[in-house]
């Protein structure tokens, strides 16, 4: 048997443990095109605030991690697959059988059809590569567009702070994080920012960016507005890498359409991660999550599958984010925008950047928003993935919805 | 046979020395609110349950957690977060359905029960049982974490 | 060491906060707390000073082990004058908020002058603020705990609030922590009223770590758990059945005061007591009492945590009190009960939750009541004044009447809310009034118990049985069982239970300790945990230059050696039943031997000697 794993990033890593783990034989060969040894984008920021260093974004610490789990660690690129033959093809030229496969290339930032996007003072912050540039690029004063308030912009934005940037952000919708968090939050967390010393200009776009004159760029906006920069950071999205796939006959939309047992619509062809669409808890739909917990839960799911062990059934991953901007803490789960004729339990404290909204269908949670928390977040989680029937729990939370931790206690019978 | 805490509502009295013992044992300082255990008191009932860290066996949080910095002690079951290699993202914090791996606004990390090595400081504090370390098999939270798992995981 | 050394001090006048140093000379003479407090109240206002005029001041004070692990290290203490006695207030609450003002970085708070509108203080460790509080005023302390969990939006929130007695001019009001703990006795919460102050909330995550030798704190506070694990009053007497494990006692050896201490048994007594609030009832199949509860750090957990049948006519058509909350404790149980001739104990159970809902002692409110109930018998109050009411011995339905017009200083609620000895004098029978010093009885008959008479008349703060709780030896042989019905040797038995109260109300730990432990249990606690050397000679020193500093304060404050006094009752009408029949307080045989032990002249004033011993000169 041989489990061939495209991509070495969580999900590729965590799903060839996952099968060494429960299948001691088989051999397994994990394909990764980076340079690095597996690492983890999420630690991205955190080597940008020099908190750590590059080994410190490594997904596994030990030198000999993959050789002792008998990993075989593959550097290079899959640029073709047939899936008849059950062939991959790397771009060295050689070419890999596999009796299964798992597809778990992840994604890349998306290029905005923006003129001069491609100047050099231009950069995306994906990959271990990209952070070096940008701590190359940024000195102390340096000025610094951040193109794009979402999650990966907000998440890197305390570290381009950190370094010393004087920023700007630009963000087209009317508030930051738009696709996390409503206007309340998205709000509160710009205010929060602009008290802290940044400028953050919303409801506006970027429409071209020059090479400038004292600076390096001048990035013109929507209506009369030009900034002078030294650098542009690129986090307008990300999209699944699914270019090599073109020729198959894998069924994909925005990213690898997968069922509940991970399987891609060719039979042992599984993919996890953030080039999956798989199945969201709350929506029911296929959707590409592009986040790490859900990475992680997609691999073990998978390869539990690839190696046919029962009882794996994907019941969707909950799309879940926390974010730290410049110390404000704040998450989003589920439907934190509300489900279809459910309704909410709020306290929105603007004085003291707090904020939590929690959304019900009937009596269960389905989706929440937290600033300024960080005790037991992670019990909205539970409550919302439990489909916990909330009963009198549900007007109390209405009440105050700070009593999430009494509500799961009371609801899981600790308390019987 | 590895150990486990027996967390029992009905016997415990709320008086917080659980939290006292952990917070000491953790941060020398007796300090609730940086215990690792907490008691929720149910004032209209006249309930207080403690509760931590199940130390789940496929546990969320080491799973979600991107720099490995969440471990299994094989002796005790813990999962051991090492602070040296934790970058602070608290992605385990909202992995954690049960709410029990928080984030420390001071030390830029994340805090959670790890049994104390196995010797658990919050078991030898109490002082009516509410709180014991036993064996796994017999404590019920033990079924528990298998219930939560299974709804968590595989339910419909 | 053990303090913070911060203490917060708020002037709501000019709605300003400022941090000083904690007086460490002071603190090393008198710990914490009650003393320490004191000490405080005595330097900074003139003990003649108007009770609720703004010159008061409002003391909110923790000890050295409050915060800490040590068993029932969460005590803190208000200090104040008293607008029922006009003497040195001090009252003691458990709960958590004491442990919480600790941990957010106070050893105390001290609040002076009046804000121009309702405000509550906010404490979030260093972050201070007095913010408004008109949404609050006019609430219970209930909803007004409910209120300020649902602002801050923090479950771990610690609320000390007043209620709408309070507000009320109510004269024994409370300040309530953590829904039923109370600052219970002397009106330190109309006090409260009186500055605009409707409550402080505490949030604090610093942490108590300044403990002088950790391993050897660790060492004495686990050996002496091990004293109360030990002890079968500590162990199982106050777990079981709280307090209320005294009622039969009491009510057995003849000195449970009976309709507003007419008698000194009660036949009602074992249907109320703690072992009844563990019966199952019929009408539900459910016990009154739900559980018992710790206090932070305690472990005792002597409190009562109680369910009244939905059933029962107080609550039959609200379902706002179908819910467990704070239970019988003995002197409620007693004051709520016995003294009313009352044996409904769900009624008492109402009557004890309204109580802490809207803050006043129950204890003061009880004997009140029974002050009203006898001058209704006697015809000096009439229908018209109770709102058609029946004040009768005996009447359950009078008591929820009466404890919910108090609450709201409503109708005769607020003639109730004057206190029994301004009541009394108002219906033109004072002898009924069953006070000292304007302060109401607890639950123990000096009649029947000798010893209790001196404490009640000497006690500092009025009438009160924490003060000196000779109960102890007389009753339960704890440490040693001496004679309940003679006065020999009751005036250093007197004097030494004061002076050592003192100094454990002192210590952020809780007096109810004392079943099982001694001195000398408590010394290496402080000890190892305060700079300094503490031995239980030093802590009785401590103990009884608090006593004199309070002492003192009174004789200024215009009270004199007169004050120190029984009602006729006790000193003229004998016990009729009982091993005490027969018998009166020999309050006269007791007291010129007391002052002489105290280094007293024959007037009750500390003699200069005296004062020079205790360094209070
Ligand atoms: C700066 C930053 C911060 C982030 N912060 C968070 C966060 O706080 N929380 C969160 O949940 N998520 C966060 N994310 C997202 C998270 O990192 C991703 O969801 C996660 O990395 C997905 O894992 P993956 O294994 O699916 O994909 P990836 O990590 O992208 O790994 C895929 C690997 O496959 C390789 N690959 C692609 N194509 C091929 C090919 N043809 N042949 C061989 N190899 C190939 C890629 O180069 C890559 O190494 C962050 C991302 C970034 C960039
Ligand atoms: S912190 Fe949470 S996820 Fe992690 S082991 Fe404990 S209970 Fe499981
Ligand atoms: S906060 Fe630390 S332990 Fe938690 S997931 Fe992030 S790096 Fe891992």
């Amino acid at each position: 048997m041989h489990h061939v794993i495209i991509g070495a990033g969580p999900a590729g890593v965590i799903a060839a443990e996952t099968l060494r783990k429960y299948d001691k034989k088989s051999a397994i060969t994990l394909i990764g095109d980076e340079p690095e040894p597996p690492y983890s984008r999420m630690a991205i920021p955190y080597l940008l605030m020099q908190n750590i260093e590059e080994q410190g974004t490594y997904l596994r610490k030990g030198n000999d991690h993959y050789r002792r789990l008998a990993i075989d660690l593959c550097h290079d690129r899959v640029i073709g697959l047939d899936t008849a033959q059950k062939q991959v093809h790397l771009q060295n030229d050689k070419t890999l059988n596999y009796d299964k496969l798992l597809i778990a290339t992840g994604s890349h930032p998306v290029t905005p059809p923006i003129p001069g996007i491609t100047l050099p003072g231009v950069n995306h912050c994906w990959t271990l590569a990209d952070a070096r540039q940008i701590a190359a690029k940024i000195k102390p004063g340096s000025k610094v567009v951040l193109m794009g308030a979402g999650f990966i912009g907000c998440i890197i934005l305390e570290a381009l702070v950190k370094r010393g940037a004087e920023l700007t952000v630009v963000e087209q919708g009317d508030r930051m994080v738009p696709r996390m968090m409503n206007e309340k939050a998205g709000n509160l967390i710009k205010r929060w920012c602009i008290d802290k010393g940044i400028r953050v200009l919303t409801s506006t776009r970027v429409e071209a960016v020059e090479s400038g004159q004292a600076s390096r760029l001048s990035i013109k906006l929507a209506g009369q507005t030009t900034l002078a920069a030294d650098l542009l950071v690129s986090a307008t999205g990300v999209q699944p890498n699914i270019a090599f796939l073109k020729n198959t006959d894998i069924k994909t939309e925005q990213g690898i359409l997968i069922d509940r047992h991970m399987q891609t619509s060719v039979a042992d062809i599984y993919a996890a991660g953030d080039v999956a669409q798989g199945l969201d808890f709350s929506s029911g739909e296929n959707t590409v999550q592009a986040i790490q917990p859900t990475a992680a839960e997609h691999a073990q799911i998978a390869a539990k599958n690839m190696l046919g062990l029962p009882g794996a059934r994907f019941q969707g991953a909950v799309n879940m984010n926390v974010l730290d901007t410049l110390g404000l803490i704040s998450s989003s789960f589920g439907l934190w925008m509300g489900a279809d004729s459910g309704d909410q339990a709020e306290r929105y404290d603007p004085e003291n950047f707090k904020y939590l909204n929690l959304q019900f269908a009937d009596d269960v949670l389905v989706g929440a928003t937290t600033i300024g928390f960080t005790q037991h977040v992670g019990v909205l989680r539970g409550l919302i993935q439990n489909k916990m029937h909330l009963r009198d729990w549900k007007p109390r939370l209405q009440q105050d919805p700070s009593r999430v931790m009494d509500a799961w206690l009371a609801t899981h019978q600790v308390l019987a | 046979m590895q150990k486990s805490l027996h967390l029992d509502a009905y016997k415990c009295t709320g008086c917080l020395q659980c939290e006292m013992a952990c917070s000491y044992e953790k941060e020398g300082a007796f300090n609730p609110a940086k215990s690792r255990i907490k008691v929720f008191t149910f004032h209209d009932l006249g309930r207080f349950s403690p509760y931590t860290c199940t130390q789940c066996a496929e546990a969320w949080c080491l799973h979600a957690c991107p720099v490995e910095a969440i471990t299994t002690n094989v002796a005790t079951g813990a999962k051991e977060v090492n602070e040296t290699l934790c970058v602070g993202c608290k992605v385990c914090t909202i992995s954690c359905p049960f709410g029990t791996i928080n984030y420390n606004t001071e030390t830029h990390k994340v805090d959670k029960c790890d049994l104390c090595g196995g010797d658990p400081a919050c078991a030898k504090a109490c002082p009516t049982e509410a709180i014991v370390y036993i064996d796994a098999e017999q404590t019920g939270y033990d079924k528990m974490q298998k219930y939560a798992q299974l709804n968590l995981t595989q339910g419909e | 060491m053990a303090w913070t050394e911060k203490v917060l001090r708020v002037n709501l006048t000019a709605r300003t906060t400022f941090v000083e140093p904690l007086n460490m000379e002071w603190a090393n003479q008198y710990l914490g707390q009650r003393g320490l407090g004191s000490k405080y109240l005595s330097e900074e206002i003139d003990p003649k000073v108007e009770p609720l005029s703004p010159e008061n001041k409002l003391i909110m004070i923790t000890g050295p082990l409050t915060g800490t692990m040590a068993a029932t290290g969460g005590r803190y203490s208000i200090v104040t004058k008293s607008p029922l006695t006009s003497a040195i207030a001090c009252s003691n609450s458990g709960g958590f908020i004491g442990a919480e003002i600790k941990n957010a970085g106070w050893d105390m708070i001290i609040f002076e002058g009046k804000a121009d509108s309702p405000v509550y203080l906010y404490i979030e460790n260093d972050d201070v603020k007095i913010l408004p509080a008109d949404d609050l005023w006019g609430n219970s302390v209930w909803k007004t705990d409910e209120m300020l969990h649902q602002k801050h939006q923090d479950p771990l929130l610690r609320v000390a609030c007043i209620g709408r007695s309070a507000e009320q001019q109510c004269l024994y009001a409370s300040v309530i922590n953590d829904l039923h703990r109370a600052a219970g006795r002397s009106g330190v919460g109309t006090v409260m009223a009186s500055k605009n102050l409707k409550a402080v909330a505490v949030r604090g995550t610093k942490g108590v770590g300044n403990i002088k030798d950790f391993p050897r704190f660790l060492n004495a506070t686990n050996q002496a758990k091990q004293v109360l694990a030990g002890d079968s009053i500590t162990h199982e007497g106050l777990p079981t059945y709280g307090t209320q494990v005294l009622m039969n006692v009491i009510n057995e050896i003849g000195a449970m005061p009976t309709r507003n201490m007419r008698d000194v048994q009660f036949d009602g007594a074992e249907r109320i007591s703690g072992e009844a609030m563990h019966q199952i009832r019929a009408s539900d199949n459910k016990a009154n009492l739900t559980t018992n509860a710790a206090c932070f750090g305690c472990t005792i957990a002597c409190g009562r945590i109680s369910t009244i049948d939905k059933g029962h006519f107080s609550i039959q058509n609200k379902p706002e009190y179908w819910h467990a909350s704070g239970g019988l404790e003995y002197e409620a149980a007693w004051a709520l009960g016995s003294d009313l001739g009352i044996d409904d104990l769900d009624a008492l159970t109402y009557a004890n939750f309204i109580c802490n809902e809207d803050g006043f002692d129950p204890i003061s409110f009880g004997s009140t009541l029974a002050a009203a109930m006898e001058m209704y018998e006697q015809g000096l109050i009439s229908k018209a004044q109770t709102g058609g009411i029946e004040l009768n011995f005996g009447n359950a339905e009078a008591l929820v009447k009466m404890v919910e017009l108090t609450a709201k200083g409503e109708g005769f609620g607020k003639e109730l809310g004057l206190g029994s000895k301004r009541l009394c004098e108002k219906y033109g029978n004072p002898d009924l009034s069953m006070t000292v010093k304007g302060q109401e009885f607890p639950a123990y008959d000096p009649r029947g118990i000798q010893g209790m008479g001196l404490t009640y008349a000497t006690s500092n703060r009025g009438a009160c049985h924490l003060r000196g709780y000779t109960v102890s030896s007389e009753v339960l042989g704890v440490p040693e069982k001496t004679d309940p019905l003679t006065t020999e040797g009751k005036p250093e038995l007197a004097k030494a239970f004061q002076d050592a109260t003192a100094a454990i109300d002192s210590s952020g730990l809780c007096v109810f300790t004392t079943f099982a432990w001694t001195l000398d249990d408590i010394a290496p606690q402080l000890d190892a945990a305060c700079q300094g050397d503490w031995t239980a000679e030093k802590l009785l020193e401590v103990g009884e230059r608090i006593w004199n500093l309070e002492r003192q304060f009174n004789l200024d404050a215009g009270l004199t050696g007169k004050d120190d006094n029984l009602p006729k009752r006790l000193l003229k009408e004998a016990a009729k039943t009982g091993p005490a029949k027969g018998k009166v307080n020999e309050l006269g045989k007791m007291l010129p031997e007391y002052y002489q032990l105290r280094g007293w002249t024959a007037d009750g004033v500390p003699k200069q000697e005296t004062l020079q011993r205790l360094g209070l000169v």
